[in-house]
Protein backbone atom coordinates (compact mmCIF):
# COMPACT_ATOMS: atom_id res chain seq x y z
CA UNK A 1 0.00 0.00 0.00
CA UNK A 2 1.28 3.82 -1.24
CA UNK A 3 1.52 6.07 1.86
CA UNK A 4 -0.47 9.18 1.77
CA UNK A 5 2.46 11.15 1.17
CA UNK A 6 3.67 8.94 -1.78
CA UNK A 7 -0.42 9.88 -3.36
CA UNK A 8 0.82 13.77 -2.98
CA UNK A 9 -1.33 13.85 0.51
CA UNK A 10 0.10 15.23 3.44
CA UNK A 11 1.04 13.44 6.65
CA UNK A 12 0.84 15.49 10.05
CA UNK A 13 1.70 15.46 13.64
CA UNK A 14 0.95 17.55 16.37
CA UNK A 15 2.36 17.40 19.85
CA UNK A 16 1.68 20.01 23.15
CA UNK A 17 3.97 19.29 25.73
CA UNK A 18 5.23 21.39 28.98
CA UNK A 19 8.68 23.00 28.59
CA UNK A 20 10.94 21.43 31.41
CA UNK A 21 14.25 19.90 30.19
CA UNK A 22 12.96 16.08 30.83
CA UNK A 23 11.28 17.15 27.26
CA UNK A 24 13.75 18.12 25.39
CA UNK A 25 14.80 14.19 24.77
CA UNK A 26 10.94 13.53 24.23
CA UNK A 27 10.49 15.96 21.46
CA UNK A 28 13.73 14.61 19.88
CA UNK A 29 11.95 10.79 20.34
CA UNK A 30 8.76 11.87 18.96
CA UNK A 31 9.91 13.84 16.02
CA UNK A 32 12.51 10.56 14.91
CA UNK A 33 9.43 8.43 15.28
CA UNK A 34 7.66 10.21 12.73
CA UNK A 35 10.37 10.61 10.38
CA UNK A 36 11.22 6.92 10.35
CA UNK A 37 8.48 6.19 7.48
CA UNK A 38 10.97 7.88 5.26
CA UNK A 39 13.58 5.12 6.44
CA UNK A 40 15.99 8.34 6.66
CA UNK A 41 19.63 8.11 6.74
CA UNK A 42 21.47 8.37 10.31
CA UNK A 43 22.85 11.55 9.64
CA UNK A 44 18.89 12.99 8.58
CA UNK A 45 17.56 11.89 12.09
CA UNK A 46 20.40 13.43 13.62
CA UNK A 47 20.10 17.07 11.88
CA UNK A 48 16.21 17.04 12.28
CA UNK A 49 16.61 15.70 16.08
CA UNK A 50 19.59 18.29 16.92
CA UNK A 51 17.14 21.54 15.07
CA UNK A 52 14.57 20.22 17.13
CA UNK A 53 16.45 19.87 20.31
CA UNK A 54 18.35 23.36 20.03
CA UNK A 55 14.61 24.56 19.45
CA UNK A 56 12.71 23.09 22.41
CA UNK A 57 15.71 24.11 24.32
CA UNK A 58 15.53 27.66 23.34
CA UNK A 59 11.78 27.86 24.50
CA UNK A 60 12.73 26.01 27.54
CA UNK A 61 15.33 28.42 28.84
CA UNK A 62 14.63 31.30 27.17
CA UNK A 63 10.85 31.84 25.96
CA UNK A 64 9.66 30.63 29.34
CA UNK A 65 12.81 31.10 31.43
CA UNK A 66 12.56 27.98 32.70
CA UNK A 67 9.70 28.55 34.56
CA UNK A 68 7.88 26.35 32.29
CA UNK A 69 4.83 26.83 29.98
CA UNK A 70 3.34 24.89 27.03
CA UNK A 71 5.39 24.15 24.12
CA UNK A 72 3.93 22.97 20.50
CA UNK A 73 5.66 20.75 17.89
CA UNK A 74 4.35 20.07 14.97
CA UNK A 75 5.73 18.33 12.15
CA UNK A 76 4.22 18.19 8.53
CA UNK A 77 5.61 16.29 5.16
CA UNK A 78 4.54 17.24 1.58
CA UNK A 79 5.80 16.64 -1.71
CA UNK A 80 9.21 15.41 0.10
CA UNK A 81 9.79 18.39 2.55
CA UNK A 82 9.40 18.29 5.96
CA UNK A 83 8.34 21.80 7.74
CA UNK A 84 8.64 21.78 11.31
CA UNK A 85 7.26 24.36 13.62
CA UNK A 86 7.89 24.56 17.06
CA UNK A 87 5.93 27.16 18.85
CA UNK A 88 6.14 28.85 22.51
CA UNK A 89 4.03 31.94 24.82
CA UNK A 90 6.97 33.12 26.03
CA UNK A 91 8.78 36.37 26.68
CA UNK A 92 9.80 36.78 22.96
CA UNK A 93 12.62 37.86 20.88
CA UNK A 94 13.39 41.66 20.60
CA UNK A 95 15.89 41.34 18.04
CA UNK A 96 15.84 38.50 15.66
CA UNK A 97 18.54 38.33 14.05
CA UNK A 98 20.98 39.86 17.17
CA UNK A 99 19.63 36.50 18.61
CA UNK A 100 20.58 34.32 15.07
CA UNK A 101 24.34 35.69 15.53
CA UNK A 102 26.88 33.07 16.11
CA UNK A 103 27.86 33.09 19.94
CA UNK A 104 25.66 35.85 20.60
CA UNK A 105 23.94 34.44 24.19
CA UNK A 106 21.55 36.31 26.31
CA UNK A 107 22.35 33.47 29.11
CA UNK A 108 27.03 33.57 29.27
CA UNK A 109 26.54 32.93 32.77
CA UNK A 110 24.25 29.80 32.57
CA UNK A 111 27.19 28.38 29.63
CA UNK A 112 25.48 28.51 26.85
CA UNK A 113 27.09 29.09 23.83
CA UNK A 114 25.33 30.86 21.39
CA UNK A 115 25.06 28.20 18.51
CA UNK A 116 21.49 27.11 19.13
CA UNK A 117 20.16 29.30 16.00
CA UNK A 118 23.29 28.22 14.01
CA UNK A 119 23.13 24.58 14.15
CA UNK A 120 19.19 24.79 13.85
CA UNK A 121 20.66 26.26 9.99
CA UNK A 122 23.94 24.19 9.71
CA UNK A 123 21.40 20.92 9.59
CA UNK A 124 18.20 21.95 8.59
CA UNK A 125 17.67 23.75 4.77
CA UNK A 126 15.90 27.00 6.10
CA UNK A 127 15.23 28.22 9.35
CA UNK A 128 12.61 31.20 9.68
CA UNK A 129 11.63 32.87 13.11
CA UNK A 130 9.07 34.78 14.04
CA UNK A 131 8.61 36.25 17.33
CA UNK A 132 8.17 39.77 19.42
CA UNK A 133 8.50 40.39 22.49
CA UNK A 134 5.15 39.97 24.83
CA UNK A 135 4.04 37.54 21.92
CA UNK A 136 5.78 34.08 22.02
CA UNK A 137 8.28 32.74 19.52
CA UNK A 138 7.50 30.44 16.77
CA UNK A 139 10.86 28.90 14.75
CA UNK A 140 9.79 27.48 11.26
CA UNK A 141 12.34 24.68 9.84
CA UNK A 142 12.39 22.90 6.25
CA UNK A 143 14.29 20.06 5.33
CA UNK A 144 13.73 18.60 1.78
CA UNK A 145 13.84 14.62 2.05
CA UNK A 146 12.88 14.31 -1.62
CA UNK A 147 15.46 11.95 -2.58
CA UNK A 148 14.12 9.36 0.20
CA UNK A 149 10.38 9.80 -1.30
CA UNK A 150 12.02 9.02 -4.72
CA UNK A 151 14.33 5.71 -3.62
CA UNK A 152 10.86 4.91 -1.97
CA UNK A 153 8.20 4.95 -4.85
CA UNK A 154 11.07 3.17 -7.39
CA UNK A 155 11.24 0.44 -4.78
CA UNK A 156 7.31 0.24 -5.20
CA UNK A 157 7.73 0.29 -9.04
CA UNK A 158 10.15 -2.19 -9.19
CA UNK A 159 12.73 -0.09 -10.81
CA UNK A 160 15.19 -1.09 -7.98
CA UNK B 1 41.74 2.24 31.15
CA UNK B 2 38.84 0.55 32.54
CA UNK B 3 40.99 -0.46 35.73
CA UNK B 4 41.69 3.57 36.09
CA UNK B 5 38.05 4.18 35.84
CA UNK B 6 37.81 2.35 39.10
CA UNK B 7 39.54 5.31 40.87
CA UNK B 8 36.51 7.23 39.93
CA UNK B 9 34.96 9.50 42.80
CA UNK B 10 32.35 7.86 44.90
CA UNK B 11 30.02 10.25 44.42
CA UNK B 12 29.76 9.96 40.38
CA UNK B 13 30.98 7.06 38.51
CA UNK B 14 31.24 8.82 35.20
CA UNK B 15 34.12 10.85 36.64
CA UNK B 16 37.79 10.36 37.35
CA UNK B 17 41.10 11.97 38.39
CA UNK B 18 43.70 10.22 36.84
CA UNK B 19 47.20 11.73 37.28
CA UNK B 20 46.50 15.73 36.56
CA UNK B 21 43.94 14.72 33.78
CA UNK B 22 39.68 15.13 34.56
CA UNK B 23 38.41 12.42 32.92
CA UNK B 24 34.46 12.90 32.53
CA UNK B 25 32.31 9.81 30.58
CA UNK B 26 29.79 11.98 28.74
CA UNK B 27 26.06 10.58 28.89
CA UNK B 28 24.70 8.52 25.94
CA UNK B 29 22.83 11.73 24.91
CA UNK B 30 24.47 15.15 25.80
CA UNK B 31 21.54 17.75 26.01
CA UNK B 32 20.32 21.00 28.55
CA UNK B 33 18.78 18.80 30.13
CA UNK B 34 21.48 16.79 31.80
CA UNK B 35 24.60 19.71 31.60
CA UNK B 36 24.15 21.52 34.62
CA UNK B 37 24.77 18.29 36.74
CA UNK B 38 28.05 17.51 34.60
CA UNK B 39 28.94 21.32 34.91
CA UNK B 40 28.56 20.86 38.59
CA UNK B 41 30.59 17.79 39.37
CA UNK B 42 33.18 18.85 36.78
CA UNK B 43 33.70 22.03 38.54
CA UNK B 44 33.75 20.70 42.00
CA UNK B 45 36.62 18.25 40.94
CA UNK B 46 38.52 21.39 39.24
CA UNK B 47 38.76 23.24 42.54
CA UNK B 48 39.46 20.09 45.11
CA UNK B 49 41.55 17.89 43.27
CA UNK B 50 44.91 18.54 41.23
CA UNK B 51 43.59 18.44 38.08
CA UNK B 52 45.60 20.42 35.01
CA UNK B 53 43.80 18.74 31.92
CA UNK B 54 40.47 17.66 31.01
CA UNK B 55 39.49 14.55 28.69
CA UNK B 56 36.50 14.54 27.59
CA UNK B 57 35.02 10.94 26.89
CA UNK B 58 32.47 10.41 23.87
CA UNK B 59 32.99 6.39 24.07
CA UNK B 60 28.85 6.44 25.11
CA UNK B 61 28.23 9.69 23.53
CA UNK B 62 25.47 8.84 20.58
CA UNK B 63 23.25 12.74 20.47
CA UNK B 64 25.74 16.00 21.40
CA UNK B 65 23.65 19.56 21.15
CA UNK B 66 24.84 23.11 21.50
CA UNK B 67 24.36 22.05 25.58
CA UNK B 68 27.49 19.90 25.32
CA UNK B 69 29.69 22.96 23.03
CA UNK B 70 28.16 24.96 26.46
CA UNK B 71 29.67 22.47 28.85
CA UNK B 72 33.32 22.73 26.80
CA UNK B 73 33.49 25.92 26.13
CA UNK B 74 33.37 26.51 30.40
CA UNK B 75 35.74 23.78 31.03
CA UNK B 76 38.21 25.39 28.39
CA UNK B 77 37.90 28.73 29.94
CA UNK B 78 39.12 27.32 33.61
CA UNK B 79 41.76 25.25 32.13
CA UNK B 80 43.42 27.14 29.46
CA UNK B 81 44.30 30.24 31.28
CA UNK B 82 45.82 27.83 33.53
CA UNK B 83 47.92 26.45 30.60
CA UNK B 84 46.10 23.08 30.79
CA UNK B 85 44.37 21.41 27.91
CA UNK B 86 41.53 20.23 27.08
CA UNK B 87 40.84 16.72 24.92
CA UNK B 88 38.05 14.60 23.45
CA UNK B 89 37.87 11.25 22.62
CA UNK B 90 36.23 8.39 21.23
CA UNK B 91 34.43 10.79 19.28
CA UNK B 92 32.19 8.93 16.50
CA UNK B 93 31.01 10.93 12.81
CA UNK B 94 28.13 13.16 14.60
CA UNK B 95 30.48 14.12 17.60
CA UNK B 96 33.40 15.19 15.66
CA UNK B 97 31.07 17.22 12.89
CA UNK B 98 29.28 18.76 15.50
CA UNK B 99 32.90 19.58 17.34
CA UNK B 100 33.79 20.97 13.95
CA UNK B 101 30.36 23.22 13.32
CA UNK B 102 31.19 24.63 16.36
CA UNK B 103 34.46 25.67 15.95
CA UNK B 104 35.68 23.65 19.49
CA UNK B 105 38.24 21.56 17.00
CA UNK B 106 40.37 23.95 16.63
CA UNK B 107 41.00 25.01 20.58
CA UNK B 108 40.31 21.61 21.55
CA UNK B 109 42.40 18.66 21.18
CA UNK B 110 40.40 15.51 18.53
CA UNK B 111 41.83 12.65 19.37
CA UNK B 112 40.54 9.70 17.20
Amino acid sequence: MMRREAKGMKEEMKLEFDAISENEGLARVVIAAFLTRLDPTLEQLQDVKTAVSEAVTNAVIHGYEEKGGKIRMSAVLEKGELKLTIEDEGVGIEDISKAMQPLFTTKPEGERSGMGFSFMEAFMDRVEVESSPGNGTTVHMCKSFQENILSQSKLLSGQV
Amino acid sequence: MEEQWRMQTEENPNFAVIDNYLCIRMPKEVDHHGAAAIRENADRLLLNEQVRNIVFDFENTSFMDSSGIGIIIGRYRKISSLGGRVYAIHADERIQRILKASGMSSIIEVLL
